[in-house]
């Protein structure tokens, strides 16, 4: 969000110039009046001047993919984003040739991305904004390995009676883990350590 | 790779026009030192280094593509 505070003889004049400053059209931005001008006494004395405060609010996934498109071509990588929006939820997804190094060793560099662009865009708009990334449908297939896991696990922990402690993870996979054994009634899940270390321990149900 | 930390810390930062890189390129490893003012240490850093986390793993994932190793400085 940028605003900037114009004074002139008129509104429409003290408008015109902050548009001209901030570069953008009458329709996506905010007019505030601070101050209506007023003639002074025989237009000589206690002359007033208008002061207005422009504001632009941007469009959160023009900011994001702007971002993401520069990063990107920095990064050496050829991506064409796409955007839908799921509830509260902006989901950026990206399709090229060898997006492999935007994904990283489980996800860390496509997680350390939708951390950088929901900090940068978020600073620059009003409401806040939640963006998902994803490349070539990886989180959902990383749900889908997750909760075969979790399944293999808890079946290994029913066999044993043992705990099992799970690798680190990051809340969004914890929360699949924890989901997907929740309505098993012979295993608990819980949390342990700190984060980014925090695991997902299964460990059996004591009855 | 410069350019990339660059971009990322401009992005971040209240005054961008106050960001630095230099990069010191090794054989096989490049050192990317970032400077940015004072009072945005906090948004190149984040809470117990996050931000900071976020952006080596960034520029990693670009060096490994290099096939260098990168070390990003925050002075």
């Amino acid at each position: 969000m940028r605003s900037v505070i114009k004074t002139a003889k008129t509104v429409d004049e003290a408008v015109a110039e902050a548009l001209r400053e901030l570069n953008v059209d009458r329709e996506r931005a905010k007019v505030e009046v601070l101050e209506e001008p007023q003639k002074g006494l025989f237009g000589l004395i206690g002359n007033r001047l208008a002061r207005v405060k422009v504001t632009v609010s941007e469009d959160p996934v023009k900011l994001a993919k702007e971002f993401l498109y520069k990063v990107c071509d920095e990064m050496g990588v050829n991506v064409y984003i796409e955007d839908m929006t799921v509830d509260e939820y902006i989901h950026l997804s990206f399709s090229g040739k060898d997006l492999g190094i935007l994904i990283g060793r489980r996800g860390e560099t496509l997680d350390a991305l939708q951390y950088l662009t929901n900090l940068v865009v978020n600073k620059q708009v009003e409401d806040r904004v939640k963006f998902i990334l994803d490349v070539q449908g990886y989180r959902k297939r990383r749900e889908e390995t997750l909760r075969k896991l979790a399944q293999r696990l808890s079946d290994k922990v029913k066999r044993t009676g043992n705990k099992i402690v799970l690798e680190p993870m990051n809340p969004h996979e914890r929360r699949v883990i924890h989901t997907a054994l929740q309505k098993d009634n012979r295993v608990n899940t819980y949390s342990e350590g700190e984060e980014p270390y925090r695991k997902v321990v299964i460990a059996p149900k004591n009855s | 790779m410069r350019e990339l930390v660059e971009l990322l810390a401009k992005a971040l930062v209240d005054n961008p026009d106050a960001v630095q890189v230099n990069e010191i390129e090794g054989e096989k490893s490049v050192i990317i030192e970032l400077r940015v003012a004072s009072e945005d240490m906090g948004k190149v850093i984040g809470k117990q280094g996050r931000i900071a986390r976020a952006i080596r793993t960034v520029a990693k994932a670009a060096a490994a593509k290099e096939g260098k190793r990168v070390v990003v400085e925050i002075l």
